[in-house]
């Protein structure tokens, strides 16, 4: 019996993963109604549910990619995967009310800006307090601070060890997880209200999962405008960590 | 017919994604530069384009609604294959190095949008 079973979710991966994360998606409505009134929205508590399972998945599976490296869930891995996931976001773009983003164009730029370089300094004053030297670790850690992707393309550009790579890459899913979590619940201190101040996160709060994930469990209808700015976040982090900012560094560090 | 929708959405996807690793070489690197940003700018510019030339009928936009619909349920399969354990395992310097730069630009986030003018209202509630 459990042999059909398990046969028939392998077989169907991506119908039974929207089977699965629906059920998720039913019970976070259930939650969210009964027992916060509301208060913390559904798709806040999907999301928490969803990295907790990762969590499982990653202790069950050993793997890296959570709950999707159980063989019976791998239909998670093509759901939420890069292909599915920036189709769905392209898709949102048919919300966008094109004078609200020109509107926030240069802005938009700016934080994107910020977003770079404030997380990067960040991280390689943590990283410089914790002992590291080098401009070359100094600069992959800086980098994980940016993006998780960001993290270990510069890392492998400049020849950092796999230990300090590794570290660069949690520094940047714990940032993505802190942004999804926490965002809903910041979001009165942000101000995030208008199309405007969502790209401005968007720009400055960096990687599309946690900025999506976060305005998602806010406010669906800012999910766009904070897309279309995080989505040059991982690129502009690429093409300046490995290149400026490991300059700047060793020009500070001295070597 | 709903298929033209989505593969409007589609070839727009695709286009952007082109772009931005075209771009990304141009630029000396391997990695894809806002490809899904491009590929959104399209869209936008097709559906004002359509609109205007009468073109978009609502079975059209239903091919591309209901995929920017799935965007939930797609995000928690996401957060569902994130690698937590990895994360957790960095200990306290990704951790500090994480909650810092998140504190940080927050209160970036919060200074730049509080000096927005309260004239830009609200985004349209008919959505």
């Amino acid at each position: 019996m459990w042999e059909i079973i398990e046969k028939a979710a392998k077989e169907n991966g991506l119908v039974a993963a929207f089977a699965i994360v629906g059920l998720v998606v039913l019970v976070s409505g259930f939650i969210s109604r009964k027992l916060t009134f509301g208060r913390v929205q559904g798709s806040a508590i999907a999301i928490l549910i969803g990295l907790a399972l990762a969590y499982v998945g990653g202790k069950i599976a050993g793997g890296t990619k959570g709950l999707a490296d159980i063989a019976l869930f791998s239909g998670i891995g093509l759901m939420g995967g890069n292909m599915l996931r920036d189709f769905a976001i392209v898709a949102t773009a048919f919300e966008v009310h094109p004078e609200e983003a020109k509107r926030a164009g240069w802005i938009g730029f700016v934080a994107l800006m910020l977003g770079t370089v404030l997380p990067f300094i960040v991280g390689v004053a943590v990283a410089r307090a914790f002992g590291y030297t080098d401009a070359v670790s100094l600069t992959t850690i800086g980098a994980g601070a940016v993006t998780y992707i960001v993290g270990p393309v510069t890392g492998t550009a400049i020849g950092a060890s796999s230990e300090v790579i590794a570290l660069s890459i949690a520094t940047g899913v714990i940032k993505a997880i802190i942004v999804m979590v926490a965002t809903p619940a910041a979001a009165k201190f942000l101000r995030l209200k208008t199309p405007r101040s969502a790209m401005v996160f968007g720009g400055l709060a960096g990687t599309v999962s946690g900025v999506t994930a976060g305005l998602a469990a806010t406010d669906r209808k800012l999910v766009p405008y904070g897309a279309l700015v995080a989505t040059f976040h991982t690129g502009i982090g690429c093409l300046l960590c490995p290149s400026a900012m490991f300059f700047a560094v060793k020009a500070i560090a001295g070597h | 017919m709903i298929i033209y929708g989505t593969a409007l959405l589609a070839v727009c996807h695709m286009l952007g994604i082109v772009c931005g690793d075209m771009l990304g070489r141009a630029l000396g690197m391997k990695t894809n530069v806002g490809g899904v940003g491009i590929a959104m700018l399209m869209l936008i510019l097709m559906r004002l384009w359509l609109h205007k030339h009468g073109r978009l009928c609502a079975t059209t936009e239903g091919g591309v609604n209901y995929w920017g619909a799935i965007y939930i349920p797609v995000v928690v399969a996401m957060a569902m294959q994130q690698n937590v354990v990895t994360a957790l395992r960095g200990g306290p310097m990704a951790l500090l190095a994480a909650a810092g730069t998140v504190l940080v630009c927050g209160l970036c986030i919060s200074f730049i949008n509080r000096a927005e003018k309260p004239h830009s209202g609200p985004p349209d509630k008919t959505n």
